[in-house]
């Protein structure tokens, strides 16, 4: 997807969302996701105990390194280049893109293995290094199986969420040679994609990995995963690209561990993935494996703009998808919908971020303020807080729909006046209830077509409260 | 003032406050107004009911539009600060009050919006936690099997969650069937269930479908908003559950129509 279809798929957000109501079997899945996740991340947080004391340490641990970045990255560089890596700076994806292009360029590589990273999937990098004619192979089997399908992630976490078993085994018995083969359960599909992604790992010239966490005070660079695909991308081929944002950077080794713990639990209800790796550098002296050479791409892409701005805490996100699991837009709409490689309430924060307000402003306003997310969220975000100020600057920038902002306007301009404001009630709401008394709802209102729309418009009970209770308080004074 | 015994309602008052009706209950359910009054009354509270009052600016400060919700703030802040305590029947208004007036505002504004947040209780925390009422103030008939929404707000702004419970329990010896992801929204959100009404009526049904699961005659909330918007639900999907608010049903309240329902 090109960054002009991503800004047209934000855009179109509710009439993504109203396609993806109507796939019932597909909503169905989503239900349960939005049953199941929550569950096992419940379970999880309270098996742990002190969670929200570790949340606590983990938002100081977020804040002062955001409070202190260019610190903490210097830092970071500098050890890291002691290492051995090469470290460079992206100012924008294309910039990122043409980095990495150029690595494998001048090591003649023709094939390329990749982690899974969010960061690649935001500058899309994948169709870049594809169009330059190399061949590039995702290895996280999420990622592996929406690249044979030729999708794009709908949840930050598990890519491929959307996809049901039989959809996966079609696609692999259309993708693969399977021969007289049938793929009984998962289990088989499974193992059929190891096969095949080992050959892609044993060939491959470069491999592209992201990170989860940079840790200052050593250069080294922490990835989880839960089949090890990272270290195969790391390790087996010759040069190593890690493409990460700078917001990743934390201070020391036991930062990146407190983060850990958060993290796994919020995302898959793990106490911890099956792999967490740190890697150092190139191959050293004696070593026997490891790349030869190895860098690092620190992306800004706009990240130090929201630094400066007022929603510096969006970057405190580990991006562990608890939102996504939580949220009922998220559920409802699925991640597609959001038209970014970012979704759920942390995506409708950082799409417009990252894009802009004209491009994206759909996405704050699809919030209920139901709140569910900053209570789940490890890194304390205050989700609802920082749509809300989105809307606000979409409210400034007269962004919304004009007989919104302008009904607003008049709606509060009349509740700024409580006289008026009685008066044209107490004469108006009557009416509606007497029209309303039989029914005791409307089908169909004018002005409230919205509401009106998928629900009835319960009808008032007849006079309003003020107007009654300023009657009763007459007739006391008459009778006193 | 003795402390812990329930006092019949002439004696003299132990608190003193200031109802927020609320414009929803204002317009379209002054029943719950009258209950509240009549449960407030019942815990020995003197209630008086500032008539400057209007909307707590809620859907305008959703919208992004804090500008024109400014006004609002100030003008309920002024209307009820003299009161000792102020009790508002609904989750998302009292929590409107007391945790985003402080953040809307500034300097001796925000002073005032803190003193006032101090004092500011939901309903249902204020009978249970403060006033402490222990007898429903008229006979409490039978009541239905009833199951209950948390909206979100007052759920995850103020902690209701126990209080309206334990008040149903004390007051009425009425159980609660709990609905399924009961800590999950019904999909008003204020202007959001206008600017997307399709999903925001999935969300609904989702709501109504728990509550019928749980197979009670009666659905209780504490929020007008999420009431309207899951009875209106229900009548247009032809589901039959009656909707009502809290008070109702602590005050015994149950003659007329339910949310949504008609008088035949
Ligand atoms: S915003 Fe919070 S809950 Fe959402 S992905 Fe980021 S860290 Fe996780």
């Amino acid at each position: 997807m090109s960054s002009t279809d991503q800004a047209k798929g934000s855009r179109a957000f509710y009439s993504n969302v109203r396609s993806s109501l109507q796939e019932t079997e597909k909503v169905n899945r989503r239900d349960m996701l939005g049953l199941f996740m929550p569950m096992i991340r419940d379970a999880a947080v309270n098996e742990f105990g002190g969670f929200e004391e570790l949340r606590r340490h983990v938002k100081n641990i977020k804040q002062h390194s955001l409070d202190n970045l260019y610190h903490y990255l210097s830092q970071f560089v500098e050890e890291a280049k002691s290492n051995g890596n090469h470290v460079h700076f992206a100012q924008d994806s294309s910039e990122m893109n043409s980095i990495v292009l150029d690595i494998c360029q001048q090591h003649d590589a023709r094939r390329v293995i990749k982690g899974k990273s969010m960061v690649t999937e935001e500058t899309h990098l994948l169709p870049h290094l594809q169009s330059a004619g190399l061949e590039v192979v995702e290895t996280d089997l999420g990622e592996y199986i929406i690249q044979q399908a030729g999708e794009s992630p709908s949840h930050i976490v598990g890519p491929a969420l959307h996809k049901s078993v039989d959809e996966i085994r079609e696609l692999f018995m259309r993708k693969h040679q399977l021969g007289e083969r049938e793929l009984e359960g998962p289990a088989e599909m499974v193992a059929e994609a190891r096969t095949v992604l080992r050959e892609h790992f044993l060939k491959a010239d470069v491999g592209i990995i992201g990170s989860n966490a940079l840790i200052a005070e050593s250069g080294y660079s922490m990835l989880v995963t839960n089949e090890g695909n990272g270290d195969l991308c790391a390790n087996l081929p010759k040069v190593l690209i890690i493409c990460t944002t700078m917001d990743r950077v934390v201070p020391r080794a036991n930062d990146a561990m407190a983060l850990l713990r958060l993290l796994v639990r919020s995302a898959t209800g793990q106490p911890v993935t099956c792999y967490t790796s740190f890697y150092s550098g190139p191959r050293q002296g004696e070593d026997t494996d490891g790349p030869i050479e190895t860098h690092i791409v620190l992306l800004d892409n706009k990240r130090s703009d929201i630094l400066d701005s007022d929603y510096r805490e969006m970057l405190q996100c580990i991006r562990c998808a608890a939102c996504l699991n939580h949220c009922p837009i998220y559920i409802g709409a699925g991640g597609h919908a959001y038209g970014s490689v970012y979704m759920g309430p942390m995506g409708s924060v950082l799409t417009p971020l990252l894009t802009s307000l004209e491009e994206s402003n759909a996405l704050p306003n699809a919030c209920t303020a139901c709140g569910r997310c900053a209570e789940v969220c490890p890194a304390s975000i205050p989700l609802p807080d920082l749509l809300r100020d989105l809307r606000h600057d979409e409210t400034r920038a007269k962004l919304s729909p004009t007989r919104w902002r302008v009904g607003m306007k008049i709606h509060a301009w009349l509740l700024s006046h409580p006289w008026l404001y009685h008066k044209l009630t107490a004469l108006g709401i009557p009416a509606l209830g007497w029209l309303g008394r039989k029914k005791g709802s409307f089908k169909s209102l004018v002005l409230a077509n919205g509401w009106t729309d998928e629900r009835d418009f319960p009808a008032p009970q007849g006079r309003t409260f003020m107007q009654q209770y300023q009657s009763q308080r007459d007739d006391n004074e008459d009778a006193g | 003032m003795r402390a812990g015994n329930q006092h019949p309602p002439q004696d003299a008052p132990r608190f003193q406050v200031a109802l927020y009706v609320t414009c929803l209950v204002d317009l379209f359910r002054p029943s719950v107004a009258f209950d509240t009054i009549q449960l407030l009354e019942q815990a020995g509270c003197e209630v008086t009911v500032p008539t400057l009052q209007t909307c707590c600016g809620q859907p305008t400060y959703n919208t992004g539009d804090y500008e024109s919700t400014i006004p609002l703030a100030r003008q309920l802040i002024e209307a009820f600060e003299f009161a000792d305590y102020v009790v508002v029947p609904s989750g998302s208004c009292a929590g409107m009050i007391s945790h985003h007036y402080p953040k809307l505002l500034q300097d001796e504004w925000r002073e005032r919006a803190l003193a006032l947040a101090a004092k500011t209780f939901e309903l249902t925390t204020f009978l249970s936690d403060i006033a402490k009422i222990e007898k429903a103030p008229g006979d409490t008939a039978p009541l239905p099997s009833v199951t209950y929404h948390d909206s979100c707000a007052g759920l995850r702004e103020l902690g209701v969650k126990a209080q309206p419970r334990a008040l149903l329990k004390e007051l009425c010896n009425l159980e609660v069937s709990e609905l399924g992801q009961t800590e999950v929204c019904c999909g008003f959100g204020g202007t959001f269930c206008a600017k997307m009404p399709e999903l925001s009526g999935k969300m609904a049904s989702d709501k109504l479908d728990s509550a019928l699961a749980t197979g009670a005659k009666v659905l209780a909330g504490g929020d007008m908003g999420c009431l309207m918007n899951i009875a209106g639900r229900a009548k247009r999907l032809g589901k039959n559950i009656e909707v009502r608010h809290i008070a109702e049903l602590l005050a015994g309240d149950l003659d007329g129509p339910a949310i949504g329902e008609g008088k035949q």
